[in-house]
């Protein structure tokens, strides 16, 4: 049994925040300091860089200050940007918790702002500790999967491994959330039909097919010879590595970032900007990716890695689970789970799954992950465009509403 | 234990580490001999194979057979192929960026 932070809305948080949050980057400096300053791993930084409105942005943003982890919010702005501060101010309040704005230009500069940003911290942080204390079963988490820094032991070890916990997470009620629909390439096939509906089907197919297409006009190969020497004879099967971090429960709908899923199972998160290109790359890096798995309601979020990434993140624990024997060795000091034990023969697939699971249910209980203890809270949002998810998508919504 | 099975339904095994000519392979508790040098990461036959036979790895079908294999045989690129036909392919993007 998990102790939770029960929030307004119902979901509850397996961690207390209080981030502090700029607004633009010329607010950034001043809010790192504040953070700097608290020295509480649990008084943590996120922000959005630009100067321009984004929609998604703003979204995203709304739904990372109102995830169920976070406690309380402290904004910093500078003054002059578009961000809709006063907005997010106003939806973090109206989901209970405390929130207090900063205006670097109306506070009088740098060294007056970090200091009521101080004070404002520990106004918020008083306020985020009296929240209560209620029992959290296993069937309220949200577990999201990515992998970055994949090689070629990925596909048989941590992958699959992830797998298999998320099986176990899906029986037992939880919501377990997956993506990357531009490495999926040639299994949309296999996965249409673990849809639980085949129009919900035939909308994977078509979101695999868009990122194909995305990725394609931003100039990316598909299959790389070097994926051959490594064992990979065709593209379906290179996916299948990536896919694999699904395991085999039925796939309920496609989300997109900042959509919480609307009832338990497993949802597919698709993170390719619709319409034509316009931002650039559909993620930039990993923790890009990251933050649209928290901003969909992830609890915790399991990193796979080959080569070896050491990222964490701000809000959601990540857990690390190290595909690669060698890598695991040279980086055990930042590795939660070893899946690499596979390929040595010291443990089965089904093990390490169990291991994965476990630590999920120990982290959501308060434990903390290594990157978390090590103090990565990586946080990056940028610019891109969604239209909202079809009919298809979500054949659990309506039925979810009226119940 | 040198080759891993990833699905109960899968027909072929992924060498976990680097099997020599000559070596043995234990596929589903029978010994067979390499015939071929099979790295890790590569796919081994769980059982014969024949062309037009789907290959299945993860429990999916990664692609067909084009020639028949042996069980422990290697399976790759001089007996398998995919079934996928991507829309586009590294060199239909070359072309494309060419023009």
């Amino acid at each position: 049994m998990i102790t939770a932070w029960q929030r307004n809305d119902g979901r509850k948080g397996i961690r207390n925040v209080v981030a502090v949050c700029y607004l633009v980057e010329c607010a950034h400096h001043v809010a790192r300091r504040i953070v700097d300053k608290v020295d509480d791993p649990d008084v943590q930084l996120i922000g959005f860089p630009g100067c321009y409105p984004n929609a998604y942005a703003d979204k995203v943003m709304r739904a990372i200050a109102t995830h169920p982890n976070i406690g309380g919010i402290v904004l910093v702005s500078l003054g002059c940007e578009s961000f809709n501060r006063e907005g997010l101010a106003a939806t973090v309040a109206a989901s209970g918790r405390p929130v207090e704005t900063l205006v670097i230009q109306e506070v009088g500069g740098t060294a007056a702002t970090i200091a009521a940003g101080l004070e404002a911290v520990a106004r918020v942080k008083a306020e985020a500790d009296k929240t209560p204390r209620v029992d959290m079963r296993t069937d309220e988490l949200i577990v999201g999967t990515i992998c970055g820094g994949s090689d070629g032991t990925s596909g048989i070890t941590a992958n699959p491994a992830v797998g298999r916990a998320f099986d176990r997470l899906v029986a037992e009620g939880a919501t377990c959330i997956f993506e990357e629909t531009g490495e999926l390439v040639g299994c949309e096939g296999v996965m249409a039909t673990r849809a639980i509906t085949p129009a919900l089907g035939q909308a994977l197919r078509d979101s695999v097919e868009k990122a194909e297409r995305y990725y394609s006009i931003l100039g990316f190969g598909s299959f790389a010879p070097g994926n051959a020497e490594g064992g990979l004879t065709t593209q379906e099967e290179k996916s299948m590595g990536a896919y694999s971090k699904s395991g085999s429960s039925p796939i309920s709908g496609i989300i997109k970032p900042a959509d919480v899923p609307p009832s338990p199972g497993l949802y597919m998160l698709d993170v390719v900007p619709d319409g034509e290109p316009r931002f650039g790359f559909p993620n930039i890096s990993d923790n890009a990716e990251i933050v649209e798995l928290i901003a969909c309601g992830c609890h915790v979020v399991l990193f796979t890695t080959g080569r070896g990434s050491v990222v964490g993140s701000a809000v959601s624990p990540v857990i690390k689970v190290c595909a690669n024997p060698e890598t695991g060795r040279r980086m055990a000091a930042d590795m939660d789970v070893n899946a690499g034990r596979i390929l040595e023969g010291e443990a089965t697939l089904d093990r390490v799954g169990d291991e994965i699971y476990d630590l999920t249910l120990a982290v959501a209980g308060g434990a903390r992950s290594i990157s978390e203890s090590l103090g990565h809270q990586e946080f990056i949002l940028t610019y891109k465009s969604f239209e909202p998810v079809g009919p298809a998508c979500l054949p659990t919504r309506n039925h979810a509403a009226s119940a | 234990m040198n080759a891993l099975l990833l699905h109960p339904d899968d027909n072929v095994l992924v060498a976990i580490a680097p099997i020599a000519a000559g070596d043995t392979i234990v596929v589903d508790g029978r010994n067979h001999v390499a015939r071929v040098a099979i790295g890790v990461g590569h796919k081994v036959a769980r059982r014969a194979l024949a062309p037009g036979d789907k290959v299945i790895k993860y429990g999916a079908p990664i692609g067909s057979m084009t020639a028949a294999a042996e069980a422990a045989a290697h399976v790759h690129l001089h007996n398998m192929k995919s079934d996928y036909i991507a829309t586009h392919m590294r060199d239909t993007l070359e072309r494309s960026t060419a023009s």
